[in-house]
């Protein structure tokens, strides 16, 4: 806090830190040419989705004993990265850690625009999509699926929300700040604000409402990942029957959205111009953080690997030795190796918490995450307990066809897209904590008098 | 009626549309009545017919009690898959001494569930379970669990334990997000990865939960135990056409169990002790109803038998 307040010159008022921050709010010739790149790419990507239908869940390289592939890795994966909103808001925001302050609607974005695409992604592994709604009308509570849904759409609603709260005091800046913008959005401040006046009253039942939101999202955040890891844990298969999956798949999905969170920062630092308010102290922090729950994460993995490894019994002897020694030993030594502990060690060395080698490193560990959920997803089942015999040799190995890959990427293309949004028509940086936090304004009652000018 | 058109009184034209509609009234009534008449005429009593009811007895009615039920044939299809044969409980026993891959149980079952050649509701596995002990032919089809972990997770309770035993699906509710396939130890589902084989040939063919026919594109497909025969008092597809003696169906609670080939009835009990039957990886917990006796005096050696499987 006390750096952070350093890199801002003191004479700033309130009134040109908020123009600063409202900055960004502007469509402009680079972000339609953006927008435009990942609307064509995502027709594209539709196409596939399209043939998908016509022809079957068979165009994708799953098959009868490999049946869960890419799709399911990749729904796994983006349940994992939203869980970044509780992390950053939720427990590093509630732990009173004020620095945390400019990343927190980052992070909230983040969980809301991949917990938004996480169903859809779940849906392009469905054989009959439009049958979804038999999970309503003959859902069975004894299904976890029907745990993951309900979870899932909570998250999302929540993160949400919080989101939208703590964005009203800045929707009611963006009033008198939003010149030259196009009507329709001025207009949209306006709905959205609610006639936030920033009254004692307001401001208490601001904090108060939040504090809820954040304490609420922790379990439900928990429980979304948890619910997750139980799709796999609650079967009999070897790799996937153990009892840690829960906690495993939590830090894991705490390194997968930090790093996501990291590659924004540096994004939004860059491209946003923002290098006042997410300084070089701010990565720093995170890259602590991010040390912090990968030696958490590298804990579960030693639990997940070692027991069993240790022990080797018939069928989980089988899993392991494909994993840390037969096909598929590179890329699970490469996920564990470039994808978390050289990223550990490296950031343990203050020149790598810079933001630079930060964003290559966090890239690495973002594709390390994507991987460790194929890693988990897939090879489990290429070895079930009865041997695979008397069928056509694409039904023995999986591999992703590009239709499959294709329909994978297109729920990425839709968070980009999202998060572009969002951090187009709103500031990305919180106006009004920001200058709470400050100090700019001591108190409630003065902002009152404040909002006036 | 040219009387009353010629009215010049003012209501006139209310009170005109009003005798019409009476007229019409009364025509219709005088109509239709004559028509039930005639229809009633055309039925007498003392005309029987026989009948099969839902739970397979055959019966004999009036032909005048006959009423035309007004169901969904899938509907009925979809209820009746639900409920088991009452007081059945249905077993299978498979002769592991007796297998030599002859592989007629996997015809007899993919074509009487148009099933794709990859896809197997039964298959024959060559199983070795040490490296001193010699390898033999395991059938395998679903084992009917009793404490079945693919219906546990099933979302819409599509896939369903019925009364008497078998694992059900109905293909008609699947949304096909496969954990079953995940869940299953056995490997016993399969799945349609595209249109059916003979999606064009069954267009017309109301689905049937007991045979799982026709197929559908994105569901789940798996062994029924035959449920569409035992509603008959038939044994299993597989187990009529194998030509070895391998197969033993019956039901647990007669005690007595049938061979497909012999068609000897022997106890059940007693073949299980006598032979050290055992059940698949029963340690998992899955309860199942398929027992196998093990591959003991086998009087043959044991062949790939490759040339049975380019034949299937």
């Amino acid at each position: 806090m006390a750096e952070s307040q350093t890199n801002i010159q003191q004479d700033s008022t309130v009134d040109n830190l908020i123009k600063d921050l409202f900055r960004t709010v502007r469509l402009n010739k680079g972000f339609n040419i953006w927008m435009g790149f990942l609307s064509v790419s995502l027709v594209i990507c539709l196409y596939a989705y399209y043939i998908q239908l016509r022809d079957g869940l068979g165009v994708a390289g799953i098959r009868d004993y490999v049946s869960w592939g890419i799709y399911i890795s990749n729904f796994v994966f983006f349940v994992a990265t939203s869980l970044v909103g509780m992390l950053v808001s939720g427990v590093v925001g509630l732990s009173g850690q004020k620095w945390v302050t400019p990343l927190t609607r980052i992070a909230e974005i983040i969980a809301v625009a991949f917990a938004a695409v996480a169903g859809l992604v779940i849906v392009s592994d469905m054989g009959r999509p439009e049958r979804l709604v038999n999970v309503f009308i003959h859902g069975r509570v004894q299904s976890p699926i029907l745990w993951d849904v309900t979870v899932v759409t909570t998250y999302f609603l929540i993160s949400l929300l919080l989101l939208y709260i703590t964005l009203i005091p800045d929707l009611a800046y963006g009033k008198d700040h939003l010149e030259g913008r196009p009507k329709l959005l001025q207009k949209l401040y306006d709905i959205l604000s609610l006639g936030w006046k920033g009254r004692k009253a307001e401001v208490k039942i601001l904090k108060k409402s939040t504090i809820v939101m954040l304490i609420l999202i922790i379990p439900v955040a928990l429980s979304i990942h948890t619910v997750t890891s139980w799709l796999f844990a609650v079967t009999l298969r070897p790799g996937w029957d153990s009892s840690i999956f829960g906690p495993y798949f939590v830090s894991g999905a705490f390194v997968s959205g930090l790093s996501c969170l990291v590659i924004a920062m540096y994004f939004f630092r860059k491209n946003y111009k923002l290098e006042d308010y997410i300084t070089d102290f701010h990565f720093d922090k995170v890259a602590k953080l991010l040390v912090l729950v990968s030696l958490v994460y590298l804990y579960f993995n030693l639990n997940e690997f070692l027991v069993p490894g240790y022990k080797m019994k018939k069928f989980d002897a089988v899993h392991l030795r494909e994993l840390l020694a037969g096909e598929h030993a590179l890329l699970f030594w490469s996920v564990q190796g470039l994808g978390l502990i050289i990223p550990i060690i490296l950031l343990l060395i203050k020149p790598f918490r810079k933001p630079l080698p930060m964003l290559i490193i966090g890239i690495f560990v973002l594709a390390g995450s994507w991987l460790k959920r194929y890693i988990i997803v897939v090879p489990v089942q290429e070895h079930p307990f009865l041997p695979i015999q008397h069928e056509p040799s694409n039904f023995m190995v999986y591999s992703p066809t590009l239709i499959e890959i294709l329909i994978s990427i297109a729920p990425i293309i839709m968070v980009l897209m999202i998060i572009s949004v969002l951090a187009k028509l709103f500031p990305i940086i919180p106006v009004w904590e920001t200058v709470v936090h400050k100090g700019l304004i001591k108190d409630e009652t003065e902002i009152e008098n404040n909002n006036h000018i | 009626m040219e009387d009353e058109s010629k009215n010049p009184k003012p209501k006139s034209r209310r009170e005109f549309v009003k005798n019409i509609g009476l007229i019409g009234l009364g025509g219709i009534a005088l109509g239709s009545s004559l028509y039930a008449a005639k229809h009633f005429e055309e039925k007498k009593r003392g005309q029987n017919v026989k009948l099969l009811t839902a739970d397979g007895k055959l019966v004999e009615v009036d032909l005048l009690d006959v009423k035309q039920l007004d169901v969904d044939r899938l509907t009925n299809n979809q209820e009746r898959g639900r409920k088991g044969i009452p007081g059945k409980s249905w077993v299978m026993v498979v002769d592991l001494s007796k297998c030599r891959n002859a592989r007629k149980c996997i015809d007899a079952c993919q074509s009487a569930h148009h099933l794709r050649p990859e896809q197997y509701h039964i298959n024959t596995l060559q199983m070795k379970d040490t490296d001193r002990t010699p390898a033999y032919h395991m059938p395998k089809p679903c084992q009917h669990c009793d404490n079945p972990p693919c219906v546990s997770v099933c979302p819409v309770d599509a896939t369903f334990k019925r009364s008497d035993g078998p694992v059900l699906i109905d293909n008609e509710r699947c949304i096909g997000c496969r954990f079953c396939i995940a869940a299953c130890p056995y490997s016993a589902r399969s799945f349609n990865w595209f249109e059916p084989k003979d999606a064009e040939k069954d267009k017309d063919l109301v689905y049937d939960v007991e045979l799982n026919v026709p197929q559908k594109k994105g569901t789940i497909t798996k062994c029924c135990f035959s449920a569409d025969r035992l509603r008959i008092n038939q044994l299993p597809y597989c187990v009529s056409a194998c030509p070895n003696g391998v197969y033993y169906f019956g039901d647990e609670n007669e005690d007595a169990i049938t061979n497909g080939t012999t068609k000897e009835t022997v106890r059940l009990s007693k073949l299980l002790s006598d032979n050290g039957a055992y059940q698949l990886m029963e340690e998992l917990g899955t309860k199942p109803r398929v027992f196998y006796l093990p591959p003991k005096n086998r009087l043959f050696p044991f062949s790939d038998n490759t040339e049975n499987e380019k034949k299937s």
